[in-house]
């Protein structure tokens, strides 16, 4: 520490101090200029034509109108469809992820890190060639549907091009990000605590109620964030396993920006969506600080 | 890491001796146990069967239907790998991702060391713009990038009478955005677990800082780097969302070719062409693992392999 003091008593103050600066803006100007044009100029955009009107022949003409927003409010069902399925789609990840966590986390012993290892491989693996596979999976042609057809009677039984089809491909391709955050809570939790409870004669189903979920519920919460947000705005699923016929936010978006080619009204429905993102996770950061303090007190 | 310490006092725990239990508890606790380990092999078996699927119907002998079986054979990576437009296609996704992983490492890297150095406020406002990056759809970003794109070649060739398209800048230009918020956590989280006093060592011997980030800092920050690099290729080399909005006319990439494919149906050709790409993707993945728990090993830490990177930086 002293010396550090010295070098900065030798060294002339201002030069050095400009160098260092120098050098700041070099290491951080990239990136800045990155996120400066590439993020903020085109949500930046988006806002603004947001307010704007369609030009004749497709795009923008600039105005100040809420016609796109109130469009957008007026025929909310992309809206209502991509919350509905990003719900289930986050209770399914939820019922298939948190006995997952949980044998990994207190059962796997030596095992872990292979069992973590297997859940990331596929997660960032392609997400079109896993997603496009559940085509032939749930396939009529010697698939589930065929299988579960023949079982049923019925020639015409389908699973590809429904909501089911939709909803598998998203609790398929959403998991590990639930698993991840719940088998880190449930790894540090205090199993003397557990132990505890049993002496003291408590079922298990108490023990799990009382003990073990309070002590999951963080990492619950986030893996819910965490799957919730990106399935609100998923395309790729929807269209290839829903054959586009559920309709979510994400194809409403290509509709109104690519075939419609209204980019004022795609752009109220893109600032619908990302004021939905910001609030879940401004709700997350309010729990996550509310809890903070609560285990603040309890433990220390 | 306090996490390690935990399973040894829980081993000693659960083997205490004289726990009074009742024979219909036992048979409970036996059931429970069993449903928890039958549900955990059935998710890997969800998990994974995609990618046999597709593997498995790569290697049918067949011209009929995909799943209709006959035989196993080579054939379609022979038609896939000669097929002109997978060639173009295959071109494509190296011209796109190896750019976009050399500048996404370097510019990520580079911030996250100039973040040292800033006030906590600039930080602040960096750190929100990096998770901004995260939390916008991804598809929201693909189309703004797109809209931006539009107006800017629109006003440029107005006012300077220059036509600029669609190509593999625009992709890259775009990858580089995404990628560059992950090498910056990547070795942020590494920086921030990197021993301080090596590099105050240094100084205090009098190494120059440039010398101090050579020999000190860049060689413990390497694995974080490595990773992000063989992440970020990995991503810009699978992503299909933000490439199909930024793409020009003979640009498309292979996860463009598979969506065209798998819209038309799913052919052989297209399982053999996914099984190449996996094995690729897979292969760096498991590179990246390699090179993170080898670097761990040497310099004794623990976790900081890709399993609790992701999990540290999910928890």
């Amino acid at each position: 520490m002293t010396a550090e003091v010295t070098h900065d008593v030798m060294e002339p103050a201002k030069p050095g101090r400009l160098r260092n600066g120098l050098l700041t803006t070099l290491l951080v100007g990239p990136a800045a200029l990155w996120y400066v044009v590439l993020l903020v100029l085109p949500l930046a955009i988006v806002v603004i034509f947001s307010f704007g009107t369609r030009a004749k022949n497709g795009g923008y003409e600039p105005g100040f109108v809420f016609d796109n927003y109130i469009r957008a409010l007026e025929r909310p069902d992309p809206f209502i469809a991509s919350l509905a399925m990003a719900s289930a789609g986050a209770i399914g990840c939820l019922l298939v992820g948190l006995p997952l966590a949980y044998f990994i986390a207190t059962r796997a012993g030596k095992r872990k890190s292979l069992l973590i290892l297997l859940l990331v491989v596929p997660f960032w693996t392609s997400f079109l060639i896993r997603t496009y596979s559940w085509l032939i999976i749930l396939g009529p042609d010697n698939g589930l549907a065929g299988v579960l057809g023949g079982i049923v009677g019925d020639e015409d039984f389908r699973i590809l091009g429904t909501p089911v089809a939709v909803l598998i491909g998203l609790v398929y391709g959403y998991l590990p990000l639930m698993v991840f955050p719940l088998y880190v809570t449930l790894e540090r939790m205090d199993r003397t605590l557990i132990e505890a409870s049993k002496d003291l004669g408590a079922a298990r189903w108490a023990t799990f109620r009382q003990i073990t979920l309070p002590i999951a519920l963080p990492g619950l919460v986030t893996g819910t964030i965490l799957v919730f947000i990106p399935m609100m705005g998923e395309y790729v699923i929807p269209q290839i396993l829903g054959y586009g016929r559920t309709y979510l936010m994400g194809n409403a978006l290509v509709t109104d920006f690519l075939e419609a080619r209204n980019w004022p009204s795609g752009s109220a429905r893109a600032v619908f969506l990302i004021m939905i993102m910001f609030a879940t996770i401004a709700g997350y950061l309010w729990f996550v600080n509310r809890g903070r303090q609560a285990r603040d007190v309890s433990v220390l | 890491m306090t996490a390690g310490t935990i399973p040894k006092k829980t081993a000693a725990t659960t083997q205490l001796p004289g726990r009074r239990e009742s024979r219909s508890f036992d048979r409970w606790a036996a059931l429970v146990e069993g449903w928890l380990r039958a549900h955990t092999i059935l998710v890997y078996v969800f998990l994974y069967l995609p990618i046999f699927v597709v593997v498995l119907f790569a290697f049918n002998d067949t011209n009929r239907r995909v799943t209709a079986w006959d035989g196993f054979s080579f054939k379609w990576f022979g038609v896939a790998l000669g097929d002109t437009v997978v060639q173009k296609a295959l071109l494509n996704s190296f011209l796109v991702a190896v750019p976009t992983a050399v500048l996404a490492t370097m510019f990520g890297t580079m911030a996250a060391l100039g973040l040292q150095r800033v006030g906590k406020k600039s930080r602040l406002f960096f750190d929100a713009l990096t998770y901004t990056s995260i939390i916008v759809p991804e598809i929201v970003i693909a189309l703004a990038t797109l809209v931006l794109f539009a107006t800017g070649f629109d006003f440029i060739q107005s006012t300077f009478g220059i036509k600029l398209n669609f190509g593999h800048p625009t992709i890259i230009a775009a990858h580089v955005l995404f990628n560059i918020s992950l090498v910056l956590l990547l070795v942020r989280a590494r920086l921030s677990g990197m021993d301080r006093t090596l590099v105050e060592a240094s100084s205090d011997l009098f190494a120059t800082p440039w010398r101090t980030f050579v020999q000190i800092t860049f060689p413990m920050l390497l694995p974080a780097i490595v990773a992000g690099f063989l992440l970020s290729f990995t991503f810009s080399f699978d992503d299909y969302v933000i490439t199909t909005f930024t793409s020009g006319p003979g640009s498309s990439t292979l996860p463009l070719f598979i969506f065209g494919q798998v819209k038309r149906g799913v052919t052989p050709e297209t399982n053999a062409v996914a099984t190449i790409i996996l094995a690729f993707t897979i292969g760096m993945l498991l590179c990246a693992q390699m090179v993170l728990s080898w670097q761990n090993r040497r310099s004794g830490r623990k976790g900081g392999d890709m399993a609790s990177l992701v999990a540290e930086q999910s928890g």
